[in-house]
């Protein structure tokens, strides 16, 4: 058995499609792109494919990953040209490559951070989506990353809880109009890009209640850590495959 | 990239955005400055359910073939997006190009189930197109209706501009082509019209007036312009192998009710059950050729990546090569995960031998529709069902390991007695009785019988259509009746008995048989904020009791009341190729318990064979 990783963007209108929709996308795609894919055994097999990390509604991404078992080898562009060809606008795989085949290294374990970039909703091309900030906002966001301590109120399912954002932010600057930002995730720290805004927001806007309409969210890349010694060493995830 | 009719902000905020955004895998994409017509198909519910229509992706795509149409698809915004809509004004578009459903040259709209009929209100309002026919312009698409609920298109007879009776396959390019010449020409809507009315199958209410007796009936049904036949005929295609079928249906990015390749084996039924409309309306049975479907079956699964097939007909037992298609799509797609899904079988040594091979015995059930529990009742509807075949059915598949089985009924079924209500829950008593019959080291712990029952509803071109009907409460406490009887029996553990809600029975009764005078009441229903009536969260038989209040419609003309031999029905002008005088001698013959062969056994004489097809001339050739 052979596994592959493979690597997509998702953009446009496909924001929209949530992320139990995609897996049932790509289940689809694997049939109609003809892939080897493998199953799982039993009464009802299913595909085994698993995603690296679920991109919520509403956000585009130029990295998303999934990984996939094969049955046997496919070259790694024809693959990809097949799958495309089977596939809509607004997905589009960008690679497949075989990766290691032990399960600790599937990309939802080994997922250690993820980029983001960030774009205020100030010049969105629909009139209506356009949010006015304080002309200065951009100092005040240097100044809001510049505090040692970030704390929020985490909320979950069950529980909420108080966390500091802070240290889950590794890097971030201002590109142009839009900030960059390399945040923690996997299973264990997990940040999402709207969490550090909102929080943001609430410290230089009195009424933030569409803290989330400010700023559209784009995920650009995925890593996984392979530093020694607590020392962080981020790599791509699709760095870790080989092309087929 | 294309651009959508709703901004994020909106897309963002409400429940699925992915049902408005169109761009499936094979959705139709095309230059509408390079098409001569702009066809708008609508199925009255929400994505999910309308998406599931097979009817909607055969007319898509044959619409779609013509280098001249683009057909698009809309559905009904759900209640959240319809509040949105409302409030800021924007008008209902089409998920492919994503524009204004009002600058489109049709507005086609499926009509499958009497409940949808306050969402194409909606769908009418909320594409900013007059809701009646009569105030519509020439800048405004043509509405035209089809499906089962157009063979009585009364009730909406003020909504629409046409009522396509029949099978789509039929007549459309005639229409389409004539509207062409038209729009070339720029004629007026109703010299259009006019020309509609002349192309067989298509009824233009407004070339119609109806009369009516001092006692609310009707005394004339009459043409009022040369244009318009006296009778309507409904189309029918008598090569089903030979029609257009779509090879890449449209595939949801959203779960779809049925999310699966359908493949249509048959059109109609043998059977002649006498309550049942599409036994009798889709008649004559039509066979589809088993080795066109095998070619569907491998290129349909090709093109969508769905990883299940179902059947569709209304009776899957009865198509002649059904053993052959079934080994053929278990041999060929089994082992690549596809399942295989088999329903309206009738449970026999075949199809349960069958079911063993595609579906997991453990979690799934059997199901058998005795629709009655008296054997005098299945006499008196002609359900060619008996209780030995029930419990020889049921028995073979305890041996084989299944423990659930579901049952369906009908309860208010013409001549119905207190006796025949109990023997719903006696039957699915004797039903348990016969799993507990099995050693108990051979059988896998207790059984599950799960009973079901609706109301039934009389239908326009069924035996059944003199029927009455009774008030909500009589409903309410047939069910309670059989409740409490299910409550006595022996195995009651093992049994579950689930029934319908009998408001909506009500309403459903006032649609079916209504006539034109009911548009109103719609109409009034609407406005007082009806939508969604089939489903339970937003139906409100409040507003509809009242829309009857302020409309003086009364309920009981049109459910209660004992139809006459020769009355003149609303839906009388459509000739269905089964005679009235056959449905009158079915109607006749259940009132005598007598039962009457399927069309396979003996031909009864209905009038279909006029078509010259299908079952009637089988063994013929």
């Amino acid at each position: 058995m052979l596994k592959a990783r493979i690597k997509f963007r998702k953009y446009g209108v496909l924001r929209f499609i949530g992320h139990l929709d995609v897996m049932r996308y790509f289940q689809k795609v694997m049939r109609r792109a003809d892939i080897p894919i493998a199953f799982t055994g039993g009464y009802s097999p299913h595909m085994i494919m698993s995603f690296a990390s679920p991109l919520g509604i509403g956000l585009e991404s130029e990295g998303e990953y999934l990984d996939i078992e094969l049955t046997e080898p496919v070259e790694s562009r024809e693959a990809v040209r097949r799958m495309n060809e089977a596939g809509v606008d607004g997905i589009e795989v960008v690679s497949l490559r075989q990766i290691a085949e032990e399960k600790k290294m599937t990309g939802m374990t080994i997922l250690a951070a993820a980029d983001y970039l960030i774009i205020p909703a100030v010049y969105a091309e629909q009139k209506d989506m356009r949010r006015m900030l304080p002309e200065d906002w951009q100092l005040r966001f240097r100044a809001f990353t510049g505090q040692d301590e970030i704390r929020v109120v985490k909320q979950t399912k069950r529980s909420e809880r108080e966390v500091n954002l802070r240290p889950l932010i590794y890097h971030w600057e201002f590109r142009g109009d839009n900030i960059y930002m390399k945040l923690a995730a996997g299973s264990t720290e997990n940040l999402k890009p709207d969490l550090v805004m909102d929080a943001f927001l609430k410290t230089i806007l009195t009424d933030a209640d569409e803290a989330s309409c400010y700023f559209t969210y784009r995920r650009l890349e995925m890593y996984a850590d392979v530093g020694e010694d607590g020392e962080r060493k981020l790599v791509t995830l699709e760095s870790l495959g080989e092309e087929i | 990239m294309r651009k959508l009719a709703l901004n994020d902000d909106i897309l963002l905020n409400i429940e699925k955005p992915a049902r408005y955004i169109g761009g499936e895998v094979n959705s139709v994409m095309k230059d509408k400055d390079e098409v001569d017509i702009r066809f708008a198909m609508c199925f009255p519910d929400v994505y999910e359910i309308g998406m599931s229509h097979l009817g909607i992706q055969i007319l898509y795509d044959m619409f779609n073939r013509r280098e001249d149409t683009w057909c698009e698809r809309v559905y009904s915004p759900w209640l959240d997006l319809d509040k949105v809509m409302r409030m800021k004004k924007i008008p209902l578009f089409a998920l492919e190009s994503q524009d204004p459903v009002r600058d489109f040259d049709f507005l086609g709209i499926t009509i499958q189930f009497e409940m949808c009929y306050t969402n194409i209100l909606q769908i009418l309002d909320l594409s900013h197109i007059p809701l009646h026919a009569a105030d519509r312009t020439e800048a405004d698409p043509i509405v035209i209706g089809g499906g089962p609920c157009a063979y009585n298109p009364e009730p909406l007879a003020e909504f629409f501009d046409i009522f396509y009776i029949g099978e789509g396959e039929t007549v459309y390019d005639e229409l389409l082509n004539t509207y062409k010449v038209w729009k070339k020409y720029g004629g007026s809507r109703q010299d259009f019209l006019r020309q509609a009315a002349r192309i067989e199958g298509l009824y233009v209410p407004r070339f119609y007036d109806v009369t009516y007796n001092g006692d609310g009936t009707i005394a004339a049904f009459t043409s009022n312009d040369p244009c318009a036949p006296s009778k309507v005929r409904k189309q029918v295609v008598m090569d089903v192998t030979d029609t257009p079928y779509p090879m890449k249906p449209v595939v949801p990015y959203i779960k779809a009710t049925q999310d699966r390749v359908v493949l249509e084996i048959q059109r109609g039924c043998i059977r002649g059950c006498r309550f049942c409309q599409a036994g009798m309306i889709y008649r004559p049975t039509r066979e589809r050729s088993v080795e066109t479907l095998k070619e569907y079956a491998r290129t349909m699964l090709k093109n969508t990546g769905h990883e299940e097939i179902s059947l569709s007909s209304l009776s899957s037992s009865d198509y002649s090569k059904l053993n052959e298609l079934v080994t053929f799509l278990i041999k060929e797609f089994k082992d690549k995960g596809i399942n295989i899904s088999l329903p309206s079988l009738r449970i026999d040594a075949f199809s349960l031998d069958v079911m063993s091979k595609v579906q997991d015995i453990r979690k799934s059930s059997l199901t058998f529709a005795p629709e009655a529990g008296s054997q005098r009742m299945r006499d008196v509807i002609n359900k060619g069902l008996t209780e030995e075949e029930i419990l020889t059915g049921a028995g073979q598949a305890f041996e084989g390991g299944w423990t659930k089985v579901k049952l369906y009924f009908m309860l208010g079924l013409p001549t119905e007695t207190e006796e025949d209500m109990k023997e719903i829950a006696r039957l699915s008593d004797r039903v348990a009785r016969r799993y507990y019959e099995i050693p108990k080291e051979d059988r896998h712990g207790k059984c599950q019988i799960t009973a079901s029952s609706s109301f039934f509803v009389p239908k326009p071109f069924t035996p059944f259509q003199w029927a009455s009907m009774y008030p909500a409460e009589e409903y309410d406490r047939r069910a309670h009746l059989v409740n409490d009887e299910f409550r006595e029996q022996l195995n009651r553990k093992s049994l579950k008995y689930n029934w319908h809600d009998a408001q909506g029975t009500v309403l459903e009764g006032v649609m079916a048989r209504g006539d034109r005078r009911v548009g109103k009441v719609i109409e009034e229903a609407y406005r007082l904020g009806c939508l969604f009536d089939s489903w339970t969260e937003a139906f409100r038989y409040d507003l509809w009791m009242q829309a009857f209040d302020n409309t003086c419609v009364d309920i009981a003309f049109y459910n209660e009341r004992v139809r006459g031999k020769d009355e003149i029905f609303p839906w009388d002008f459509i000739d269905i190729g089964v005679s009235r005088s056959f449905l009158r001698r079915e109607w006749e013959r259940a009132m005598n318990e007598t039962v009457t062969p399927n069309c396979r056994e003996k031909c009864s004489g209905c009038g279909a064979a006029g078509f010259g097809g299908g079952v009637c001339v089988e063994g013929k050739n």
